[in-house]
């Protein structure tokens, strides 16, 4: 499965782009998909410091709970109030509609410890078999 | 992921080949999901949902004396059934705590006990062993040469009418019969776990893959979904039926767990009657009560309930229930005021407490 080449990826299976000083942060197709029906999405408020490699919030499918961990440090900016209404646009669109929280990033230098596309594809081929 | 020690199904190939998310569950790998628990639910309670639970142990008890037996080891009647009839029941220990919960078959030449898998050689030292069985009655374990197919939903009996010559509407709920099935020898059984009506399909382990293609091929037509323990389990928590090891366990009575109904104190002596005699007489124990979340977390398994602001018990099973417009329902064992129709209680989800209420099981009754 060819992953969106524009972002970075974390062995927990959340992305995050980076534009500039901003980020977007979400989960990825394979998280959604091994998660099933997502029905509740538990998001940080705005002006919440996240640390990265820290939950950050909670994804529930009928069967599961998940935490949700930060790909890198940053303040929360925005959160998608659209997904916490209706959960399950974040199983149709996980890398677009779906996203989760947008933050200003504190150190853009921590991405080069997450995983490139290539390399999460290998991840999530080696975790399925 | 998989452990070696698993066992399989005669379907597991099936449920690989058809993309299941496969899982450990009672000692078995079995197939979790599907298309998706939410689809598979909607097609279970509107048309027909495949389920296969050969993982389930199926004992086959012969000889004089098996129903007097029976009866010295569970809290409802044996001996009462009537030829043909299924009948729930609960295998208790000293205590009153359950072993097992089971549904019992009389069939034409022998009597059928559905153990749940998990509890499968638990209760087979049990049967064979502890529980004095008479030399007269043998026991048999089918379950590696058996199969069983549920199909599940209102349009059970338009879609397996068809193959076979059982007139099925003579199979009243909660009996049985032999019969054959598209050519198969089957013990049909209009029993489920799922609130709907439905059947459940006895067959030798060898006809299972090609009945389990031929309903998927006749129940296009009808809606037919394979359905997973993921759906099964979500249906049968709205439909209010224990799953043991959450309403029930060796610790959890029948009385407890809400299930006086089943339990017959007149009865004979049985292995823990007198101690549900004495919890009966005491009353006051804590007890399994009905949830519905007033706020939109889901309430899970193991999360602590509070009522009138102290620590009252714990959450037992918990889940969006999409028959009830995907509110939050849930059991909870708790003491008997907060177990209380109307209570107002909160649930501690991740530290913060969430208000929710108590209903009466079940969540969901189908419409018949």
């Amino acid at each position: 499965m060819a992953q969106p080449t524009d972002r970075f990826y974390t062995k927990e299976h959340e992305w995050v782009k980076i534009d500039g000083a901003s980020g977007v942060i979400g989960i990825t197709e394979h998280a959604q998909s091994a998660l099933g029906d997502i029905v509740y999405v538990e998001l940080p408020k705005v002006g919440a410091s996240l640390e990265q490699g820290k939950p950050i919030g909670v994804i529930e499918s009928v069967k599961a709970v998940s935490d949700i961990y930060a790909p890198v440090s940053g303040t929360v900016t925005e959160v998608n109030s659209s997904v916490v209404d209706d959960p399950a646009k974040v199983n149709g669109d996980p890398f677009g509609d779906g996203w989760l929280v947008k933050i200003d990033v504190g150190d853009a230098g921590q991405a080069k410890q997450l995983l490139d596309a290539a390399a999460y594809d290998a991840l999530v081929e080696a975790e399925s078999h | 992921m998989t452990n070696a020690t698993e066992e399989r199904t005669a379907l597991y190939g099936t449920h690989v080949r058809l993309g299941a998310k496969m899982s450990p569950f009672g000692g078995f790998l079995m197939p979790i999901q599907y298309s998706g628990i939410i689809d598979e639910h909607r097609a279970v309670r509107t048309a027909v949902g495949m389920f296969d639970l050969s993982h389930m142990g199926q004992f086959v008890v012969t000889g004089d004396g098996v129903p007097e037996w029976l009866d010295t080891l569970t809290v409802n009647e044996v001996a009462t059934m009537r030829p043909g009839q299924a009948r729930y029941n609960i295998f208790t220990n000293e205590s009153g705590g359950a072993l097992d919960d089971t549904i019992i078959y009389r069939l034409p030449s022998h009597w059928l006990v559905v153990v749940n898998a998990s509890n499968s050689a638990k209760m087979w030292a049990w049967l064979g062993g502890g529980a004095a069985k008479p030399s007269s009655v043998s026991l048999d374990d089918r379950t590696q040469r058996s199969a069983l197919i549920a199909l599940q939903g209102p349009r059970s009996v338009e879609l397996l009418q068809p193959l076979t010559s059982v007139d099925l509407g003579s199979i009243k709920y909660y009996y049985a019969t032999e019969g054959m099935v598209d050519g198969v020898k089957a013990e049909i059984a209009r029993t489920g776990y799922t609130g709907e009506d439905g059947f459940e399909l006895f067959i030798a382990a060898g006809d299972a893959e090609r009945l389990w293609d031929k309903l998927t091929a006749k129940g296009t037509r009808v809606g037919l979904r394979p359905a997973g323990l993921g759906a099964r389990d979500v249906l049968r928590l709205e439909a209010g039926m224990p799953l043991y090891g959450h309403e029930l366990d060796e610790t959890i009575t029948p009385l407890q767990a809400g299930l006086d109904w089943a339990v017959k104190l007149d009865k004979p002596g049985f292995v823990g009657k007198q101690a549900l005699i004495g919890q009966r007489s005491r009353g006051g124990y804590d007890r399994i009560a009905g949830l519905i979340m007033d706020g939109r977390a889901p309430a899970r398994a193991g999360y602590q309930v509070f009522y009138d602001g102290a620590a009252a018990g714990e959450i037992r099973s918990g889940s969006p229930a999409p028959a009830l417009g995907g509110k939050n329902i849930a059991t909870a064992l708790v003491s008997e005021k907060a177990a209380a129709p109307a209570a107002q209680i909160e649930v501690e989800i991740r530290g913060q407490r969430h208000p929710a209420h108590v209903v009466s099981l079940p969540f969901y009754k189908r419409s018949r």
